[in-house]
């Protein structure tokens, strides 16, 4: 069956059967290979998208219920300032250890900070807890985040 | 002339080697799109010069999050004396005949490379010194350089390393022993935190890892295995899975019964992923009985627990007469401990992809072992490893569970059998369920000190797992030079051993990440019973020695710990700070993969028992340079954490032949929240660098039960972590 999904601001069809996570149509379909799979059931945040600004597990996320909703993943949050700012801070504190995590977290990050822009220590925590990084650069993440939103920061 | 050319249609790079005078030179060209267009000239095996100015250089070992990719070819990169800006990094396929070995281990690589590729920049610097003096006929010794220039000052003429390279390529290398290395003071880029080479390309989610792969018509496959490991498939109901709508094939793999090869399973290959797994979940598979169905977490620990009072099947070191020395100490204590079965779970789960095409195999594989891999699949599909070609993508994670190629060999026969490219790609449930698990281990202590508050009297009698062969099964061993041997006069080390069918392999810092726990953790209790305190106790332990060790033994430099201690005492501030209620600090130290660690955790426990690990100090010496001080600290903080959260939460529990545990719900890891400051520390001694991937997290598991200790008086004798409530 053909879904019409609007992934990073282009309209693109995805042909899968009703009831595939969006993950699997982003990357097997699509070819949109930034969103990872780590769990498969909400566990990891390795797979987190925004669906209209809002930071989504596309691993449990049925494909049928995305609709018209607009999709960013990771190749397509650079395109706002914030999403871009977030990725420098990332580069700039090489938070990355594998790095297999990271797309994940810079997308919870920078749904964090659009609507909080100054999160404090407890914003984060609660911001970032479902995003598992396993080679433990939390540490950098919150730094990084503290970064980004122009706030003072040790790694 | 050796050929190490290969073609595919995916392939980007052209290789071919010649053999030249002086030793082999590898000259390669970039053709892909994005990769340097310009043609690259080849100064050795592992640096090509574009007209660009810009530096290819090549990365040959598998990056699992170490930082290889980036801190091997900075070693390169300061000799050749070039901007590190103008440097790119190429991903080496599994080539040992050109590279060695390519694995990523044992924290192996910094000490392994620190001489040889400095060596190869520094070869090819002269290489392009001595082509700059051929064409200006000047002496090279009155030649230098400055990043990217051979300058020759008398003249003050200058040469771009670009408009030198293809003279260069054609002179013979040097005598290894005419070249001189940069003093290390010199350094531009070694030693200067520099951001990983794939930082770019991870932040903006750019394909890098095995689970990226794309092969033009490519199939994807699901692979499902006995949950008792290793039994046979008895039956299957393919035909419901094939007739899931996008399944292409579903088939039985006889397998094998060696846990390290192919085993059985039914394979389900699709045309995507989802439906493949769709498919799996019609089969219905029946599994042959199996003896490992017998085994459980329960069992072992009941025959641990009877072996324990039972004569040891053998002792392994006995200094000094134990049996006496513990009669005539002035305080005893004796101790049982435990620790369970782990888990790898690198977050990338286990995958691979294989095209077998015409007698001759490629393959792309988040692999830390390629290269037993190749030898893996060549016996298992009969194939000569000369027709197998492994490329390594970035890894998702290793921590030791892609040392084994086990997904590797089995997406090999999965391609070979469905006749097309296959992305084999396993579940997280699948990852949990067949990992070569750390194994678990039992450790029956008594312990001695004498009215000074010194250590007179050790024994251990170790429990563990063997795979009947007689050994401890793999990574379930002891050194007998393990600490505090050599450093207790009345030392006994007995062992006895329990068969298990349980696959087990090395978990980053293998064998320490278990034993440090044990042997730090009766250290203080020692140190309790001494009415001492914890850190100086164990300055007195290791006493006013320096290296210790005879021939043929593992050296321990006494000096070197002794150093880390007093430096980590000195930034946690142990002794002088103010610390609250149900609020400890404990210490512990540990020397593995070449390393010197010291460890100082504070923890807060509450009322109910939920620990809060509030900072944790690292102190560590790995000698004379800190290769990349970014990425260095990274490893150290992670390694730390990695610890923590497996003392706090993780075991794979085996019942009925079956790990229990599937998923990250079952098998927690530490999240955001949870993490401490992580403050690191570096000693600096005169000696050889060594790597940073494991010895950081032995000590912080007994650092921080002796903090739990400290702050409550329960004394954790079995991980993980499970406090009582007041």
């Amino acid at each position: 069956m053909a879904f019409r999904l609007n992934v990073n601001g282009k309209v693109r069809q995805a042909d899968v059967e009703p009831g595939t996570p969006l993950l699997w149509a982003l990357r097997d379909s699509l070819g949109i290979l930034g969103p990872k799979f780590g769990c498969g059931i909400a566990q990891c945040g390795a797979c987190t998208v925004h669906i209209d600004g809002k930071p989504v597990r596309a691993c449990v996320t049925p494909v049928d219920a995305v609709g018209t909703a607009k999709v960013v993943t990771i190749e397509g949050v650079g395109g706002s300032d914030l999403g871009a700012r977030v990725q420098k801070a990332w580069q700039e504190l090489d938070v990355a250890q594998c790095g297999y995590c990271q797309p994940g977290q810079i997308m919870s990050a920078t749904a964090l900070l659009t609507h909080t822009p100054k999160p404090t220590d407890a914003d984060i925590d609660a911001a970032m807890n479902g995003n598992i990084c396993r080679c433990a650069t939390y540490t950098r993440i919150r730094a990084a985040i503290k970064l980004a939103s122009g706030q003072k920061t040790e790694v | 002339m050796a050929d190490g050319s290969v073609s595919g249609a995916s392939r980007r790079q052209f290789i071919q080697m010649t053999a030249a005078s002086g030793g082999l030179m590898l000259g390669f060209s970039l053709a892909g799109k994005g990769e340097a267009a310009s043609a690259a000239t080849p100064i050795n095996a592992y640096v090509s010069l574009g007209t660009d100015g810009l530096v290819t250089i090549v990365a040959k070992n598998p990056e699992i999050g170490q930082g290889i990719k980036t801190s091997l070819p900075m070693m390169i990169a300061e000799e050749i004396d070039v901007d590190w800006a103008k440097v790119r990094t190429h991903q080496a396929d599994n080539n040992p005949t050109v590279y060695g070995r390519q694995f990523a281990g044992g924290s192996m690589a910094t000490p392994m490379h620190w001489d040889q590729l400095r060596m190869v920049g520094a070869t090819a610097r002269a290489l392009l010194i001595a082509a700059a003096a051929k064409a200006w006929g000047v002496s090279a010794a009155d030649c230098s350089t400055t990043p990217g220039k051979v300058v020759h000052k008398a003249s003050g003429r200058t040469a771009t390393y670009a408009s030198l390279a293809a003279r260069a390529a054609t002179l013979t290398p040097p005598e290894p022993k005419s070249i001189r290395l940069k003093d290390p003071k010199d350094y531009r880029i070694i030693g200067k935190p520099q951001v990983q080479v794939d930082a770019p390309a991870l932040v903006t989610g750019k394909p890098l890892f095995g689970i990226d792969v794309q092969v033009p018509g490519m199939l994807y496959a699901t692979f499902e295995k006995a949950p008792v490991f290793g039994a046979g498939v008895a039956s299957a109901d393919l035909s419901a899975a094939q007739a899931v709508k996008g399944v292409r094939k579903a088939f039985v793999v006889e397998g094998e019964t060696n846990l390290s090869g192919l085993l059985p399973g039914v394979a389900v290959v699709a045309d995507s992923w989802w439906q493949a797994r769709k498919g799996r979940e019609k089969l219905n598979i029946r599994w042959k009985a199996h003896q490992t169905a017998s085994q459980s977490t329960a069992g072992f620990n009941a025959q641990a627990q009877a072996l324990s009072t039972a004569t040891p099947l053998r002792t392994e070191r006995k200094d000094g007469d134990f049996a006496s020395a513990i009669k005539g100490a002035a305080r005893t204590v004796e101790a049982a401990y435990a620790y369970p079965f782990l888990a790898h779970a690198p977050l990338e789960p286990q995958n691979c992809t294989a095209h077998f095409s015409a007698g001759k195999l490629e393959i792309w594989a988040p692999t830390q072992n390629p290269e037993a891999g190749r030898q893996l699949v060549a016996k298992t599909l009969g194939l000569k490893p000369d027709d197998i070609t492994i490329h390594m993508t970035r890894c998702g994670g290793g921590f030791g569970r892609r040392l084994a190629n086990d997904y590797m060999v089995e997406a090999a026969w999965i391609a070979r059998e469905a006749g097309a490219p296959v992305k084999l790609l396993w579940s997280r449930e699948d990852d949990l369920r067949h990992d070569f698990y750390r194994p678990a281990g039992w450790h029956y202590l008594s312990g001695g000190v004498d009215a000074t508050g010194q250590v007179v009297a050790w024994r251990d009698h170790f429990v563990t797992l063997t795979d009947g062969s007689g050994k401890p099964a793999s990574s379930a061993g002891m050194s007998a030079t393990e600490f505090p041997a050599r450093f207790v006069p009345n030392y006994q080390y007995d062992l006895s051993l329990i068969n298990s069918g349980i696959p087990t392999g090395p978990l980053r810092a293998p064998g320490s990440n278990a034993l440090s726990f044990v042997i730090q953790s009766f250290i203080d209790e020692l140190a309790h019973a001494a009415e001492a305190d914890p850190l100086a106790f164990r300055l007195k332990l290791l006493g006013d020695q320096g290296k210790v060790g005879s021939t043929g033994q593992e050296t321990y430099d006494a000096g070197r710990m002794r150093g880390v201690l007093k430096a980590v005492a000195e930034t946690s501030g142990w002794g002088k700070t103010k610390l609250g209620p149900r609020q400890g600090m404990g210490v512990a130290f540990h020397f593995s993969h070449m390393g010197y660690f010291a460890e100082v955790v504070q923890v807060t426990v509450s009322p109910k028992g939920q620990v809060k690990v509030d900072k944790v100090w690292v102190a560590g010496d790995v000698g004379r340079q800190i290769v990349n001080p970014a990425g260095a600290i990274n490893q150290v903080q992670g390694a730390v954490i990695d610890g923590i959260s497996a003392a706090l939460g993780q075991q794979i529990t085996i019942e009925h032949g079956q790990a229990v545990q599937g998923n990250f719900h079952t098998y927690p890891l530490l999240r955001m929240a949870s993490a401490p400051p992580v403050e690191v520390t570096w000693v600096m001694t005169d000696n050889l660098p060594t790597g940073l991937g494991e010895p950081a997290l032995p000590p912080v598991l007994p650092a921080l039960c002796n903090a739990i200790f400290a702050a409550t008086g329960q004394r954790v004798r079995q991980l993980p972590i499970d406090l009582k409530a007041v």
